[in-house]
């Protein structure tokens, strides 16, 4: 009889179990709990019965599943990150960082210098559940994504904030025909990036790097980023067998000096007694109470149905739609009388132009000559590539699409709301006209991809996994936010024990009240309409179609072809715009139809966009990926006047201001931030003094990338973010010194209550000072002004230079400050005279106005990621807030208008409703606090004059998918406007 | 709709016969104001409800990206004002305004924004702010009104203090609560009446309260850790805010650690002084604040003296050697939110021996960004012993999560 130390690690997916004899590891196991936590761990104790029998056993439970378990037995729990640094000590000694990726946990651990432990955040995917997630999207299993990665030719850049953001990266890819194998390698890219900006926050990852966790130890795609990023070679990077089970390895350390002794049985017994125990946190209402609810609740739907005929029956002519959308494409072949023949609902597999030729081939034997397709539309994330692919007859918004399907089934419909996949959609109808148009932002689309992700992870198909939702007694709260914050909330969930019925419905009223309040932010039914029509896949659910009508406590319409609407929306656009011929691909073309996808990198601007280059038979091409007009070959096209491309070309040419006389030092100016609107002031000002000043270059995501070590707030603004790649730029300029000063108020121009600065960018000097170590060694200048008040400014930077630098005299400083003021009233000056000239250009031409609100800094192409271009890419004129701010009142604001960058774009949407060809557009940088209360604002002075509000949320996503949808659909309702004004 | 109607004032009138309704932040010492507040006429009620109505409130009524402190006491308000409990036309609401730059400001319209979609736009909301932004004819705080709850809020700050200092070693559960209960009740019996309470009597009950938690029978042979709190005003404070991390840390076997209320005046009345300073705005505004920041920190000396001449219990720091502090991690001119107070408490708290840190914030607070996360590295480079965690709250964070994070920061506290 021996002493075996027993380790319990129960984690959010896998449980893992390592026995401990005489300081050697004599068994380990590692298993998926598939939310069955407790059962799991007394089914693996089971199965070492055999080596623990007859022997004294200590043990310590651990993981972040793992303390309800403990608490219910009594069992001694330890912290996982704790187990780990035990596990390592014992194991691994000579490490000095330790990474640590688990289920839904990333940790990190630096034990040389300074001991400091790390887990991600609240708001920190990039995880085992992430990769899991991915593949999935795939259509893979994990080993194999693993497997693609290790033939990759190229990484894409993949946002690695969070896993949402990523999948809205990555869909895009996919349907645009990138291959799968980059695919999986910028997957794994994504996740080291995540690790090394959510957690080493500015530490150096150096020496001897161990790598524990599951994905660490099964996915050498991974492992290789992670060596390459980091440049460890192979001695220094350690990948042991142990990675998995580390956590429990350590628990099992950690048991050696606990207290309570068990036999096998007595331990057996108190787990088995400890998982019959289900303790519940918070619970919502049952959806359905009894049988006879949910049937009455299904007799009530069955009722909105549609008419059908067999497509090997029908004769005469047929109409095509297709909605190519982000998971799943949809396709419908519809007769003269609007009776469906066919339809086809499935996953795209990463593929849609595979899935679509299928379809097409399948459908020509079927049609014979009987059927004739006439007229073809094409809606969806895909729809560019599908049309050019097939020759499809006409491209629509899918939102355009989904409206026309509604008002088929609903004529007085005043609502649509359509989750699908990845996205919810909802709009208003208003004097038959979709006017308000609400998208989910990219973090917080709990959508259903999300749930199906979740339900094949839990190893049941999305209908199953639904279905056992509707019966749950008690649903468990999960809160309304973004996918990672609902897998913490099931892990806490799984914690209490809750069972997978009750997670399951749950989730569907997750999703629903995600939809409600996070996106359309209603209070009250009366605020969706009277007439609402659900559609969209996940509508397809029963559990959460009952979640949405008790929530918002009213019944609604779904059709019965709910998964449908898209695609049957787009076969009746293809009916009413019906061309003389259709141009859609022939039997004998399709047949030999062939689909190659190349990716390449533009050079035709500093945009340098990942072009998918799409060339099927018959040598036709399609390219994807292109923000403007110019890698499409179709030649210089006149460019439209562009208050955006303009702002930075006008701020660029103060480059030009030299130094007269010696220069008495370089100075460097970080070009971000309030900087993209003061360059010209402090320029003209130093270099006054005597100075050669030079800028930081124009942002790059390279630039990101090379100061990201040193953010210590993941949840920043990117514009605030890109400020550490500035100054690491001009670290390596060698300048003698940088000037970032602190503005707690930003220039008076009286238009508000007060003229603040955003917090983050009156003091991120401050914060750049404290965490980028190099500044140490650099003569960093960081003083407090204020420019408003010209005398006062004056005597400020004269006590501050004056004392910095014994040589300047107060005159000096005064001419200087005078000319740079001078310089700055230029700059202003030249602004509102080009938005006077670009609306003038705009009026003659007979254009429509894009009036892009933001802040000064969204000038910068790697912040705005090119979206002015898209903008003008749709023949609109663009301006800026700051070039047309001037030429209205400042509107009555019901808020407190404070900050002087906010307050123009409140008069610049005054301007807009008093300008019949102009449309507003907000860009909001993710993780702008204020812009929470700008938004309503601004779109309630927008919609006091009758028109549309149109916001494009912006972040490091490196992708325009989104913003086309608005953009076109903002369009596409103002079209429709016309038209009926017309009739 | 754009609605160009004034919002509705709180008049003379309405103060005979209306209740006002006040969020909660602090139980103690807001309760003492509000009694204060009372014996001037004021039917002010200090809202005690809580759970994840509160929660769900908030969310279906304000815009989900604004802070969690706004979410909450919004909610909670309107919680309040749909629970039956209250003529909805014999109600108003009072929202803090501070006039500093980060969102904080903005409450009280966020609020009103809310109460007009519910159609409960007749109910006045009234700004308490001493920057002059907004004005409210039924409701004026004088000089004299000012000093009486200045006082209160001392002494809440001792209570406070004190209960902090008594309950993790207490003998029997719930005696410090017990003595909570009995001090704020003696001390609002005392501020009720027609007179003013003279500073004497305050130095009296000062006395009064170091006694009463004196009597606590202690068990002080358990260590405990010490663990501070600093943060955001509203997580920091307030049970609702920050999941009852001071219960959680209790139960975890520490000593929370709480710098006062009346910090964060103080530090709001110096930024009037700085102001000034840094960008020659108003000397006159300088100037009284300069003569309230003097006062004040008068008060906080004598109330330091007297706990330390009892020798029981430990004594806060002299604010102003506080706010020398944070200069050498952070420009004094970091002035919205909490702004340098905030690594400002961290270093109190160091150099007096509270090593550990609990650093709360919403999610995405602005300032936090910069004085709080932002202002750690620092930190941990000057005092390398500091240990110190950041967590983030708001409506969807799991409580195992943040609790996982502190136990985290526990752990490595234990060597």
């Amino acid at each position: 009889m021996s002493l075996i130390s027993l380790g319990i690690d129960i984690g959010s997916t896998t449980v893992k179990l390592v026995a401990v004899c005489d300081g050697e590891i004599i068994y380990k196991r590692y298993e998926r709990h598939f939310s069955k936590v407790r059962e799991k761990a007394c089914e693996m104790l089971r199965d070492a019965a055999e080596i623990l029998n007859n022997n004294t056993i200590k043990v310590a439970i651990t993981g972040s599943a793992g303390l309800g378990v403990a608490k219910a037995g009594n069992l001694d729990f330890v912290q996982e990150v704790y187990a780990t640094r035990k596990a390592v000590g014992t194991h691994v000694p000579q490490a000095d960082v330790v990474i640590e990726l688990g289920g839904e946990d990333a940790k990190i651990i630096f034990l040389t210098g300074q001991l400091e432990e790390r887990m991600n955040g609240s708001c920190a995917g990039g995880t085992g559940a992430f990769i899991d997630q991915m593949a999935v999207l795939l259509d893979v299993t994990p080993a194999q994504l693993d497997e693609l990665s290790l033939d990759a030719e190229r990484i894409y850049t993949i946002a690695s904030r969070c896993g949402v953001f990523a999948k809205t990266d990555i869909q895009p890819l996919l349907n645009e025909g990138a291959r799968k194998e980059d695919v999986a390698a910028s997957i794994f890219q994504a996740v080291v990036n995540q690790t090394l900006t959510g957690l080493a926050q500015g530490r150096a990852i150096e020496g001897d790097v161990l790598f524990l966790g599951g994905p660490l130890f099964f996915f050498m795609g991974l492992q290789r980023r992670f060596q390459e990023t980091l440049k460890l070679d192979k001695k220094h990077a350690h990948f042991p067998e142990l990675a998995p089970f580390a956590i429990a390895a350590g628990a099992a350390e950690y048991a050696k000096d606990t207290n309570a002794e068990y036999t096998f049985d007595s331990l057996l017994n108190t787990l088995e007694k400890a998982a019959g125990e289900p303790v519940l946190s918070q619970v919502l209402d049952p959806l359905f109470t009894s049988q006879e609810e949910y049937r009455e609740f299904t007799q009530r739907h069955g009722k909105h149905d549609v008419m059908t005929e067999n497509v090997t029956v029908y004769k005469g002519d047929a109409y095509l739609g297709i909605d190519c959308g982000s998971t799943t494409t949809k396709v419908v072949l519809m007769g003269q009388n609007n009776q469906i023949l066919y339809h086809h609902y499935a996953p795209n597999k990463g593929n849609p132009v595979d899935v679509i030729k299928e379809q097409l081939t399948k459908l020509y034997q079927l049609c014979e000559n009987r059927v004739k397709i006439v007229s073809s539309a094409v809606t969806g994330y895909g729809e560019a590539l599908i049309q050019s692919a097939f020759g499809i007859d006409h491209g629509l918004v899918e939102t355009v699409a989904h409206f026309r399907a509604a008002k088929h089934f609903c004529p007085d419909v005043d609502f649509i709301i359509d989750i699908g996949g990845q996205d919810i959609k909802c709009f208003k109808i208003r004097n038959n006209c979709i006017d308000n148009i609400f998208l989910n932002e990219a973090c917080s689309s709990g959508c259903g991809s999300f749930i199906e992700t979740f339900a094949r992870s839990m190893g049941y198909s999305i209908e199953e996994f639904c279905k056992l939702g509707l019966l749950a007694k008690h649903p468990i709260d999960l809160g309304s936010r973004c996918t990672v914050f609902m897998n913490s909330s099931v892990k806490q969930a799984q914690k209490d024990g809750a069972g997978i019925d009750a997670i399951s419905a749950g989730l569907s009223v997750s999703v629903v009240k995600n939809a409600l309040y996070k996106v359309i932010r209603a209070s009250s039914p009366d605020d969706l309409g009277k007439h609402i029509v659900v559609q969209g896949g996940t509508f397809l659910n029963d559990a959460i179609l009952r979640s949405f009508e008790l929530e918002i406590g009213r019944e609604v319409t779904r059709p019965a072809i709910s998964g449908l609407m898209g695609a049957y929306g787009a076969a009746l656009y293809a009916m009413d715009n019906r061309k003389e011929t259709t141009n859609i691909i022939i039997p004998s073309e399709l047949s030999i139809f062939k689909h190659e996808a190349k990716s390449v990198r533009c050079g035709l601007c500093t945009n340098h966009c990942n072009l998918t280059v799409n060339t099927f038979s018959g040598n036709r091409r399609f390219v994807s990926g292109n923000r403007c007009e110019r890698p499409l070959g179709k030649g210089e096209q006149k460019e439209l006047p562009n208050l955006y491309t303009w702002k930075l070309e006008k701020l660029k040419g103060y480059d030009r201001i030299l130094p007269t006389g010696e220069s008495k030092g370089k100075i460097g100016i970080p070009f971000g931030l309030n900087m993209l609107e003061l360059y010209p002031f402090w320029k003209t000002f130093l270099t006054e003094l005597g100075f050669e000043v030079i800028r930081s270059d124009i942002s790059t995501r390279d630039m990101y990338q090379k100061g990201q070590h040193s953010i210590p707030s993941d949840t920043v603004c990117y514009p605030a973010k890109l400020m550490h790649g500035h100054i690491d730029d001009l670290l390596r300029k060698n300048v003698d010194a940088i000037f970032y000063p602190c503005m707690t108020y930003n220039l008076d121009e009286h238009r508000g209550d007060n003229c603040y600065n955003c917090p983050v960018v009156a003091y991120y000097p401050e914060l750049l000072s404290a965490n980028v170590t190099e500044l140490q060694k650099t003569d960093f200048m960081m003083p407090y002004f204020e420019l408003s008040n010209h005398k006062e400014f004056i005597k400020q930077a004269n006590k501050y230079f004056g004392k910095k630098y014994n040589w300047l005299k107060k005159k000096q400083i005064e001419q200087a400050a005078e000319r740079a003021y001078i310089t700055l009233d230029g700059y202003y000056a030249n602004i509102r005279a080009e938005g006077e000239k670009a609306i003038k250009f705009a009026d003659a031409h007979n254009l429509p106005i894009a009036v892009l609100v933001g802040r000064p800094y969204h000038i910068d192409p790697e912040i705005n990621h090119g979206i002015h271009q898209m903008i003008g890419s749709y023949n609109m004129v663009v301006v800026s807030e700051d070039s047309v701010c001037h030429l209205a009142e400042n509107p009555n604001v019901r808020v407190l208008n404070q900050w002087t960058y906010h307050s123009r774009m409140y008069s610049a949407a005054q301007y807009v409703i008093n300008k019949p060809n102009a449309q507003l557009i907000q860009l909001v940088s993710f993780g702008c606090g204020i812009d929470a209360i700008t938004t309503d604002e601004i779109r309630s002075i927008i919609e006091s004059g009758d028109k549309i509000y149109t916001q494009l949320k912006i972040d490091e996503i490196n992708n325009l998918g989104a913003a086309r949808i608005r953009i076109r659909s903002m369009l596409a309702a103002v079209e429709e406007g016309k038209r009926l004004a017309k009739q | 709709m754009q609605n160009n109607k004034p919002w509705v004032q709180f008049t003379e009138d309405m103060k005979k016969d209306y209740t006002i309704l006040v969020p909660n932040m602090l139980p103690i010492q807001f309760g003492i104001a509000l009694k204060i507040m009372k014996n001037y006429g004021y039917n002010m009620e200090l809202l005690t409800t809580d759970g994840h109505d509160i929660i769900e409130t908030g969310l279906k009524n304000v815009h989900n990206d604004t802070c969690y402190p706004a979410l909450l006491s919004i909610g909670q308000l309107i919680h309040a004002i749909e629970s039956g409990k209250y003529d909805t036309h014999k109600i108003a609401l009072i929202m803090s305004q501070t006039g500093g730059g980060c969102r904080a400001s903005n409450y009280i319209h966020l609020l009103r924004k809310a109460l007009e979609k519910k159609g409960y736009d007749y109910i006045p909301v009234i700004s308490l702010n001493f920057s002059g932004l907004e004005d409210n004819p039924g409701f004026k705080l004088t000089p004299q009104m000012l000093s009486q709850i200045a006082y209160g809020l001392l002494i809440g700050d001792l209570i406070m203090m004190l209960h902090n200092q008594c309950r993790p070693y207490e003998k029997v559960a719930g005696t410090s609560q017990k003595v909570v209960d009995i001090c704020t009740r003696t001390i609002s019996e005392r501020f009720t009446g027609n007179r003013m309470i003279g500073y004497g009597e305050v130095k009296k009950l000062y006395k009064f309260v170091l006694d009463a938690f004196a009597k606590i029978p202690l068990d002080t042979s358990v260590k405990k850790k010490k663990v501070g709190i600093v943060g955001e005003i509203y997580v920091k404070f307030s049970p609702l805010g920050n999941n009852h991390l001071e219960d959680f840390l209790v139960s975890e076997n520490c000593e929370p650690v709480l710098p006062g209320l009346i910090d964060f005046c103080l530090y709001c009345i110096y930024n009037g002084i700085i102001d000034h300073k840094l960008y020659g705005r108003s000397l006159k505004t300088a100037m009284t604040n300069q003569m309230i920041y003097k006062f004040v920190l008068g008060k906080q000396k004598d109330m330091i003296q007297m706990i330390e001449k009892h020798g029981k219990f430990r004594p806060p720091q002299y604010f102003d050697h506080v706010r020398q502090l944070s200069k050498e991690i952070i420009g004094e001119g970091v002035k919205m939110g909490e702004g340098w107070l905030l690594p400002a408490e961290m270093v109190e708290l160091i150099t007096e021996g509270v090593k550990n840190i609990v650093c709360t914030q919403p999610f995405g607070c602005l300032p936090n960004h910069i004085a709080g996360k932002g202002m750690v590295r620092k930190i941990r480079e000057k005092y390398p012993d500091a240990n110190i965690v950041s967590i983030d709250y708001d409506p969807g964070a799991s409580k195992i999560n943040q609790e996982n994070r502190i136990k985290l920061m526990l752990s490595t506290a234990e060597e």
